[in-house]
């Protein structure tokens, strides 16, 4: 029984590579840098609609397995809407529609007429901008979600809270108190809850949407220290205003400005040197 | 800085003027209004209680059988009242003890060779007994249309609020909904005359009466519901439907029950209306007298097709029917305090199980 993940594996080591001088964070060395990942989620041509407004154009992008990425782009260029186009969570705004192009998970296209949604969002499970713990016990929201695909076994059930909860290492925190309520932890606990919830799901992927903008740097530290935990397991694409966060977590990053796609690369070149002089001019903080 | 210092001049100091009357005034008259409805409530209310409790009271009797006690008012049924005078005293009785005594009292002189007495009796209907049969009536007919009108009601909120795209069709819904508010009260009662008593041939029936009932409360009801539906964070249905649950799932397990409270204060009001309306049952379900209890009938079937007494349709008849006098007087009161007591009850018991509920369910 391992108590507290040691962080220092995880935790990227300082970089040696030398910083522009416009740039007031360093961009880390991973050991995963070096690693070619597969591709899982394949966007081609994605054109995207709200009733008649067009909010994504033609976007080609192409996510890698088992690794974190990071959309970044100033409010209103369609990161969030991307992000939400994954688990088609955006079929519940009336009106939306997709009219050119395709999202491929592992070579299937989700928004083809054989896919059903809820078994999609059983394998992309999402974490929200507002932590939105359910007003259950701590125990009852994270098996929710297996609740609800019909588990019954008592065994079983607790098992996956301690693994869920260990994942999202908040076991140490709340083991004592498991059937009070959700809404008495503080705001990082409860954000760790809901990743909780979503990986007691196991699926592959999660999509995390601003995940830390509403916590505080500490809460925020210990979310993203789970990000690089969790990655050895899932497939994170996360959503992030915050391009310190983006520099320190992700493994890719790609950059949106009014619904298109500006570059997309490694994280290290985005934020060093980056091809695009818009890029450049967002990662610097010179607009956005 | 000048040498000389002047006392300090208050730039705050009252100033008199008619704007500040005006203030006053105003106020006084908001002041005013409110105590005004106050007072006419309470003196409503006393009026009611004072003359009413003595009736309730005075009910008691003791029995030889089991609970030892029992309530003549509350719970037996409504018989004539006879007033007479009975060698120099003033007597009066109910129907049964009437006969009993008057057969008693010509036995006795026929014993005692005398002429049998004669007795010149006045009599008032409904003024003696009680008014079990119209308590029970008017909690069965609350029981069955509150439940008709919270399933409709809710299964209708839910999809308007849920499932239903908004668009015009929606909207002349929700309109209709709002005008059905409107309908007096009389004209569901001639809708339910129509359509249950005669279109459906239930006759004057507590199907008959339930289903006009809840039609009438349906507004209330949907029109909450929905609100206590959007009150539920968006929040919580993503997150469910992010973890794969299907939108009734999500509803059932995740809207719902937080809805929950606030329907039930819908229904609260709901309660209320029901119970009091007289109107709608008049042509749909309320007998003036019936000397059977709702659950003598032979078959089980039968239960459901059969007229009740109620409690505001009995109010109507003993104050509007029968002479105004001391005789009447106490029925009059005593239905019109117990019918009182009962909606505050049922309306206290929703109140403390809608805080249970709320306090189970915070956000």
């Amino acid at each position: 029984m391992e108590t507290s993940t040691p962080s220092t594996s995880a935790a990227p080591a300082p970089t040696s590579a030398a910083t522009p001088a416009s740039r007031a964070f360093a961009v880390p060395v991973r050991s995963t840098d070096t690693v070619q990942a597969a591709n899982l989620i394949e966007i081609e041509n994605f054109d995207f609609y709200y009733g008649a407004k067009q909010a994504l154009f033609d976007i080609n992008l192409k996510l890698d397995d088992k690794r974190v990425t990071a959309f970044i782009g100033p409010s209103g260029c369609g990161k969030s809407t991307l992000l939400r186009c994954l688990n088609r969570m955006n079929d519940l705004i009336d009106g939306t529609s997709v009219k050119r192009g395709k999202v491929t998970v592992r070579g299937i296209d989700i928004n083809s007429r054989d896919v059903d949604p809820i078994e999609l969002r059983k394998r992309v499970g999402m974490v929200f901008q507002k932590s939105n713990p359910f007003p259950k016990s701590i125990y009852e929201n994270v098996v929710y979600g297996l609740r609800i695909q019909g588990e019954t076994n008592k065994a079983r059930l607790d098992e996956v809270v301690e693994k869920s909860l260990r994942g999202a290492a908040l076991w140490d925190e709340v083991k004592d108190r498991l059937h009070e309520s959700g809404l008495g932890l503080s705001g990082g606990q409860q954000q760790r809850l809901c990743i909780a919830r979503t990986i007691a799901v196991s699926p592959e992927i999660i999509l995390m949407d601003e995940p830390c903008s509403a916590l505080d740097p500490i809460a925020t530290a210990k979310v993203e220290e789970l990000i690089h935990d969790l990655k050895k397991e899932y497939t994170i694409i996360i959503v992030t205003h915050s391009m310190q966060q983006a520099a320190r977590c992700s493994d890719k990053t790609a950059f949106f400005y009014m619904g298109k796609l500006v570059e997309y690369a490694d994280t290290r070149t985005i934020f060093m040197n980056p091809a695009n002089p818009q890029t450049e001019a967002y990662v610097s903080g010179r607009f956005g | 800085m000048s040498a000389v210092s002047l006392p300090p001049v208050n730039p705050f100091a009252h100033k008199p003027s008619r704007t500040q009357a005006l203030e006053k005034f105003v106020l006084g008259a908001f002041r005013a209004a409110t105590y005004f409805i106050l007072l006419c409530g309470l003196v409503v209310f006393a009026d009611i209680i004072i003359k009413g409790v003595p009736t309730v009271v005075n009910g008691f009797k003791t029995t030889a059988q089991f609970p030892y006690v029992t309530n003549t008012f509350l719970f037996t049924a409504p018989e004539s009242l006879y007033v007479f005078e009975h060698q120099g005293q003033a007597m009066e009785m109910g129907d049964k003890d009437y006969r009993a005594f008057r057969e008693a009292a010509e036995a006795e002189a026929v014993a005692a060779g005398q002429p049998a007495p004669k007795f010149k009796a006045t009599s008032y209907v409904y003024s003696a007994g009680g008014i079990w049969p119209c308590i029970v009536g008017t909690v069965l007919l609350v029981i069955g249309s509150m439940s008709i009108a919270l399933v409709l009601g809710v299964c209708s909120a839910i999809f308007l609020n849920e499932y239903a795209k908004d668009g015009p069709v929606v909207r002349f819904i929700r309109l209709a909904i709002l005008n059905l508010a409107g309908v007096p009260s009389i004209v569901f009662g001639l809708f339910g005359f129509g359509m249950f008593v005669i279109f459906c041939v239930w006759n004057v029936s507590l199907m008959a009466g339930w289903f006009t009932l809840a039609f009438m409360v349906l507004p209330v009801v949907i029109t909450a519901s929905e609100e206590s539906l959007k009150a539920v964070p968006k929040g919580f249905r993503e997150g469910s439907l992010a973890l794969g649950a299907t939108k009734w799932q999500t509803i059932r397990k995740n809207v719902l029950p937080y809805a929950l409270p606030g329907i039930l204060t819908s229904s609260i009001l709901g309660i209320a209306r029901v119970a009091g309306e007289t109107a709608p049952i008049m042509f749909t379900a309320a007998y003036v007298v019936r000397d059977k209890l709702p659950w003598d009938v032979e078959k089980v079937g039968d239960f459901f097709f059969q007229g009740v007494m109620a409690l505001p349709y009995h109010i109507y008849v003993v104050s509007s029917k029968i002479p105004q006098n001391e005789y009447t007087a106490r029925v009059q009161y005593g239905t019109a305090f117990v019918f009182l007591a009962i909606v505050g009850l049922i309306a206290t018991a929703s109140i403390l199980l809608r805080n249970n509920l709320r306090g189970r369910y915070k956000w």
